[in-house]
């Protein structure tokens, strides 16, 4: 059975992800699946290479983890992100959530994912026509 | 003291390795590291001041203090999910 957190270079399946969680009592499952667009500020996007300090990265994510299940009356949280080159329409990150009730849920997962876009640390690169890009988002 | 200094991104391209080990004298701080990387790989100066600092993988001020063996990552701005 995989791991609750991951950062990895396989291939992300959210049904695999939502099924990591343990639900027994819960009535709401909630889960995000981000996937890479083919435009970004203007550009086409051609694909994604993503990057991350894999240590930390699992340090921060059990830290965002332990927040959400202190902050929000969640059973169980799972979130997983891929690494490495990623096409067009791949997951790239997927968090699943489950509640006895939905606005726990969806109040844990906004916030998971809001949170590994602030603090994990993970980069990306994106290919278009004119070369790659390393992305600086701002807030 | 002998630290490690680990390079992600942008960074790794502009350096053009991973890690690098480097020597730092005893009670040199986390932005003394970086001072270090940016004297040996001058392509980061340019990103230095955007770039935060981690130390055995906890975010950490520039003013940490450093000691033999930890490991510090040179973090551009993050931009997962």
């Amino acid at each position: 059975m995989k791991q609750h957190l991951h950062v990895s270079a396989e291939p992300l399946s959210e049904p695999e992800v939502a099924a990591v969680i343990e639900a027994p009592g819960c009535g709401a499952i909630v889960t995000f699946v981000g996937r890479v667009r083919d435009r970004a500020r203007g550009r086409a996007v051609q694909g994604i290479e993503y990057e991350a300090y894999d240590e930390m990265a699992l340090d921060v994510l059990r830290a965002i983890a332990a927040e959400a299940r202190a902050k929000f009356a969640i059973a169980d949280i799972a979130i997983h992100h891929r690494t490495g080159r990623l096409a067009v329409g791949d997951a790239s990150v997927v968090v699943a959530v489950a509640a006895e009730h939905r606005g726990a849920a969806f109040d844990a997962c906004r916030y998971a994912i809001d949170e590994l876009k602030k603090r994990a640390p993970i980069w990306k690169k994106e290919f278009g026509e004119g070369g790659s890009v390393w992305v600086e988002d701002r807030p | 003291m002998r630290i490690i200094v680990r390079f992600f991104a942008s960074q790794r391209e502009a350096a053009g390795v991973e890690r690098q080990e480097i020597e730092l004298p005893d009670g040199a701080r986390a932005a003394d590291a970086l001072e270090a990387a940016a004297r040996r790989y001058p392509g980061l100066r340019a990103a230095a001041s955007a770039t935060a600092l981690a130390v055995n993988r906890d975010l950490a001020p520039p003013d940490t203090k450093l000691h033999d063996g930890d490991e510090v990552a040179l973090l551009p701005p993050v931009a997962g999910g």
